[in-house]
């Protein structure tokens, strides 16, 4: 990872130097190891905190909304999830592709922190990637952990290619995955419905209503959302333990639906750990198998799901479990 | 001190039915001037088309205390802006599904298409309705305490 980090940095230089680009958006330095932070850099000496390594699990394009905007062309590097993210913004005429310079960087997996510090590890120092083992660096030494059980929920089922490039920096093929994505969502539907609504009850409940989920997605790109209008019923956390928030959660899983590309970002800022991508998955499973399969993001064109029809679509109450009768 | 009793209220459910202006409403019409019935409980609302209801007015219904909510518009291929109930189909067919997976009992959610010519449809259809909530008893799973007292 550390020869394609300073490919990066040093094609930023290049972007920046000859004026092509005004700013870079990128990975900066957090304060420890593990959370860099997503950053315009707009000079060559700010270049300086750049980093790209196996904690950059955030995808950078909604960022691109408002700074295509801006004065100058903006380079970003985009893993191979977030271009169908930047696809599904270009097709929403959110981003305005022109002042945007894309370049697509190899991405083997994200580590999920959370997953790290839950084998017991703290003050993790900086971590190892070789083939399948993560070394993970502490104050106090060191340990192997195996990396299929560290990685971010959203990398462990990733079979996603770049959609988008306008130039790349790739230096290893990424291994070939035979995953089922929707496998979770499946033992769900497999519960019956009394179960199922204990598994949500329990789960949403956690749910501070830090709005990060929607604020973080790139499909939730509305000027005016509709939890920021106090009249909706529905803006502020309820002031109960019951199991209010779920409205949140199905008002926003739906306006989504159809639209979700499966970035997987709104379960990896959630704070509470709710596995968030299991309720998009279920939209996306359920469009699969009664109107035919459909990957949002994957062109920059043509109609959604819920914006087109056919005569022959099967009848609400015939659809059980995603399947029609 | 409030008496106990030891007699157990029968269970009226709330129903909300949104009807489409031009087919379902006119066919609630036609079953009330064919004397035909359908029970009181049933509260309708009147939409220009089925293609109106944003699932938010169905989470809102329940939101608010409904024990079920059911939709009528006019059959495919008949909506009076012709397309429109199409939509809702796709629409209510995921959002219904959807409401399952998080574990709200099916039977709470219809669609049913009714024409203005379909009477006894209608009434036959919100008499089943009404029937299959009672059984299933008051919703508890999609309420919401900041509206429903007594709880
Ligand atoms: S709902 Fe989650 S997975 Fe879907 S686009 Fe938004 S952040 Fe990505
Ligand atoms: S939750 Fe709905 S209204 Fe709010 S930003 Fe997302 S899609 Fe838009
Ligand atoms: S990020 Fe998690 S805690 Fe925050 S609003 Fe979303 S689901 Fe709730």
């Amino acid at each position: 990872m550390k020869d394609v980090a300073l490919k990066m940095i040093d094609r930023a230089k290049q972007l920046l130097e000859s004026g092509e680009v005004a700013r870079v958006i990128g990975w900066k330095k957090g304060d420890f190891c593990y959370d860099p932070t997503p950053a315009a850099f707009e000079t060559v000496e700010e270049l300086k905190d750049f980093v790209y390594d196996y904690f950059c699990g955030a995808n950078l394009s909604k960022y691109l909304i408002q700074m295509s905007k801006k004065e100058g062309k903006t380079a970003v590097f985009l893993k191979p999830c977030d271009t169908y993210s930047f696809n599904q913004l270009i097709k929403e005429h959110r981003i305005k592709r022109e002042n945007v310079y894309v370049i697509a960087v190899e991405c083997l997996g994200k580590l999920d922190i959370e997953k790290i510090k839950a084998q017991g590890i703290s003050f993790v120092t900086g971590v190892e990637v070789v083939e399948k083992d993560v070394k993970v660096f502490t104050a106090d030494g060191e340990t192997t952990l195996y990396k299929p059980d560290v990685v971010l929920s959203k990398c462990a089922t990733c079979t996603k290619t770049h959609q988008v490039k306008d130039e790349e920096i790739i230096l290893h093929e990424r291994p070939a995955k035979d995953v089922n994505r929707f496998e979770e969502v499946e033992k769900l539907e497999a519960m019956t419905e009394e179960e199922r609504f204990a598994f949500w009850r329990e789960q949403l409940s956690k749910c501070i209503r830090c709005n990060a989920c929607r604020n973080v997605c790139p499909a939730c790109s509305c000027l005016k959302c509709v939890f920021d209008n106090p009249s909706s019923g529905v803006a502020a956390k309820a002031n109960d333990d019951k199991f209010e928030e779920q409205l949140f959660h199905i008002i926003r899983a739906f306006h989504v639906a159809g639209r979700c590309t499966d970035c997987g970002e709104c379960s990896r800022v959630c704070p509470q750990n709710i596995p968030l991508h299991l309720l998009n998955r279920k939209f996306i499973k359920d469009i699969d198998n009664l109107y035919g399969e459909y990957q949002a993001g994957e062109t920059d064109e043509g109609k959604t799901p819920l914006t087109s029809y056919t005569e022959s679509d099967a009848e609400p109450k015939d659809v059980f479990n995603g399947e029609a009768k | 001190m409030q008496e106990v009793t030891t007699e157990k209220k029968e269970f009226v459910p709330n129903i909300v039915a949104f009807c489409c202006n031009w087919c379902s409403y006119a066919g609630a019409d036609l079953a009330g001037s064919s004397r035909l019935t359908y029970p009181a409980n049933v509260k309708i609302i009147r939409v220009p088309c089925s293609c109106r209801v944003n699932p938010m007015f169905v989470l809102k219904a329940f939101q608010q205390g409904a024990d079920g909510v059911i939709l009528c518009g006019c059959h495919p291929g008949d909506c009076h802006y012709v397309t429109g109930n199409y939509y809702t189909r796709r629409r209510m067919a995921l959002l219904y599904s959807f409401l399952n997976y998080m574990g709200i009992e099916k039977d709470r959610t219809r669609v049913e298409w009714v024409s203005a010519a379909e009477g006894a449809k209608f009434s036959a259809v919100m008499n089943d309705f009404v029937k299959t909530v009672t059984e299933l008893g008051e919703n508890k799973r999609l309420t919401d305490l900041r509206v429903k007292e007594g709880e």
